[in-house]
């Protein structure tokens, strides 16, 4: 009765189906949205404005109002967590305050998205006056993917050996040369997967940008920084939700956009790790 | 001058250090300073416990119950699926699978955690939706069932990589230990691995829950929205997330409902700051 190789056999049967249950929706869902969404996708789709309420026509105007906003999200989000990654990593010590800054760290990365957007709401739109616009969005955003751009930062720069900076430090350098000269420059490739991930997680998030940035229907590109704009997700959203009879075609294919762009910065983000990790000198 | 260029530097990199600390404070003052107000009009019980949420109404009634008891069903829901599938997951990568197969899964996985959660809403809408309603004969598709469903995708990433982290983190000499007593791989699993990665296991199931409790646009999307306090899992709920996302646009700044959808919003502050407060000490834990 009890044999337990068998019930090795059935115990691994049972995780590895746990595993095609995972695995194969996720196929499933980008094989779907490719074939369904790939005939909706020409030049005209992808450089034209929405016409006819949004039913035909291109979506131009939500792809570019998404890459200000992922750009906005970067020049405010890169500096500031790249400083404190190298704040964590070379200068901080193991005391109460490290702590606290990791705790705050951890809960910045839990915080519900659309509490990012009642945030950006209340401070930048109606606080600060900034209105509904891509400054108000990009900040919002940029708050959003700060922790991830602190976390992989401070990854690549302590995977940097200490000797190497025990080095510098015997040469006559000063901590900031070290860092500036011998840990940033090796820490290049983990910086930048961090930051290619940001750009990702911002490129597809709705939630933030709904009541701080995101027009419904815009059908012209944005002029400055204080404009509303389209969003790839949150046009996605409307087109699914908001407006009846749309061609399904349509949804597809601005599903497939937003995805390919996503997907696109995870998978450069892959391979910038995997090419580091098979160079990597130490 | 450069001594006097570095103290700058090393000056602007504290102050950048501090940032997170200062966002934190910053989002909770702001949410606070917003959401507080709602108390002038509705005791802080009737607001959380009252069972009618009819925030234009005259007068509103601003009970946010139903909501509460939305999340937690859809929640719950998400969590019975994605918990065994994504440990079971996450020990088929960390132990079972051939190198190169597993290097692909942990691929897929990311993958998945890549999905912008609109484009599951959308995939969720036009496949999941209509196959629950023909599946369980409902009027409408958009369920409870249907948002925890998708939820536990969302969920499963995080699952399956903090726990197979976790697994991977126990020391090789536990596993030698019970090879050597002449135990099988499966019972060195559920006998030594798992015990010892528990506490890591649990940090990962917590931060998945964290993820679909603040989840919002696929929810939004696809569990029907209705604010009435659910008697199964096959009618349409509105979730706490998706009552702001949906009624910010239209409540006027600085009426009794944008305040009271800034309440909520402390509510999913409060909630996730413990969730993820205790999973760091079960991660912490481990790392002893």
């Amino acid at each position: 009765m009890h044999n337990p190789q068998r019930s090795q056999k059935i115990a691994f049967f049972l995780l590895f189906l746990a595993t095609l249950l995972i695995v194969i929706p996720v196929g499933l869902i980008v094989v779907i949205i490719i074939q369904k969404g790939l005939p909706a996708i020409n030049w005209q789709f992808l450089s034209d404005i929405p016409r006819q309420g949004m039913r035909a026509g291109g979506i131009f105007p939500a792809i570019i109002g998404t890459l200000y906003l992922v750009i906005g999200a970067i020049i405010f989000a890169l500096p500031i967590g790249l400083l404190a990654a190298i704040y964590l990593s070379e200068y901080a010590k193991d005391n109460i305050i490290n702590r606290i800054i990791r705790l705050a760290i951890v809960n910045l990365s839990g915080v519900p998205s659309v509490v990012y957007g009642l945030f950006g709401l209340a401070l930048f739109v109606v606080f600060l006056k900034f209105g509904a616009s891509i400054l108000s969005g990009s900040l919002t955003l940029g708050i959003m993917i700060l922790p991830i751009i602190i976390t992989t930062s401070r990854e690549a720069l302590e995977s940097v050996p200490q000797s190497f900076r025990e080095v510098s430090l015997s040469l006559g350098a000063s901590k900031w040369q070290t860092i500036r000269h011998i840990v940033l420059p090796n820490a290049i490739p983990g910086i930048l997967t961090g930051t290619i991930l940001g750009l990702g997680r911002a490129a597809g998030e709705t939630a933030p940008i709904l009541f701080t940035v995101a027009a419904f229907y815009l059908p012209r590109l944005p002029k400055s920084i204080f404009d509303q704009a389209m969003a790839l997700p949150y046009h996605l959203y409307v087109i699914s939700t908001q407006v009846p009879n749309v061609d399904e075609k349509v949804r597809y294919g601005t599903a497939l956009v937003l995805l390919f762009l996503v997907l696109f910065m995870n998978l450069i983000a892959i391979i910038i790790r995997y090419n580091f990790r098979k160079k990597k000198k130490w | 001058m450069r001594k006097f260029r570095e103290f700058i530097i090393e000056k602007l990199i504290l102050i950048c250090g501090l940032a997170s600390i200062f966002f934190v404070v910053l989002i909770f003052l702001f949410l606070t300073k917003e959401g507080l107000s709602v108390f002038k009009s509705v005791t802080p019980f009737n607001f959380l416990f009252g069972k009618s949420w009819y925030p234009i109404s005259e007068p509103a009634q601003l009970g946010i119950l139903p909501l509460i008891f939305g999340s937690l069903l859809v929640t719950l829901g998400a969590a019975i699926i994605s918990i065994p599938i994504g440990v079971a997951c996450a020990v088929y990568i960390a132990e079972i699978a051939p190198l190169k197969i597993k290097e692909a899964l942990k691929a897929g996985i990311e993958l998945l955690a890549a999905i912008p959660s609109v484009v599951l809403g959308f995939i969720g809408m036009v496949t999941l939706v209509p196959w629950i309603k023909s599946v369980f004969h409902l009027p409408t598709g958009l369920t409870a069932l249907s948002g925890s469903i998708i939820l536990a995708f969302m969920a499963m990433p995080t699952i399956v990589s903090i726990a197979e982290d976790a697994l991977y983190s126990v020391p090789k000499s536990y596993k030698e230990g019970a090879f050597a007593l002449g135990a099988t791989h499966w019972q060195t699993i559920y006998r030594v691995l798992l015990p010892a990665a528990s506490s890591g296991i649990v940090a990962a199931v917590m931060l998945g829950i964290g993820r679909v409790i603040g989840e919002t646009m696929a929810v939004m999307m696809i569990t029907g929205n209705a604010a009435v306090i659910p008697q199964s899992i096959l009618v349409p709920v509105r979730t706490l997330t998706a009552t702001i996302a949906a009624e910010m646009g239209e409540a006027v700044v600085g009426s009794e409902h944008y305040f009271a959808l800034f309440a909520i919003g402390i509510v999913l502050f409060i909630m996730s700051f413990i969730i993820n407060i205790t999973a760091d000490l079960f991660l912490h834990k481990r790392n002893r």
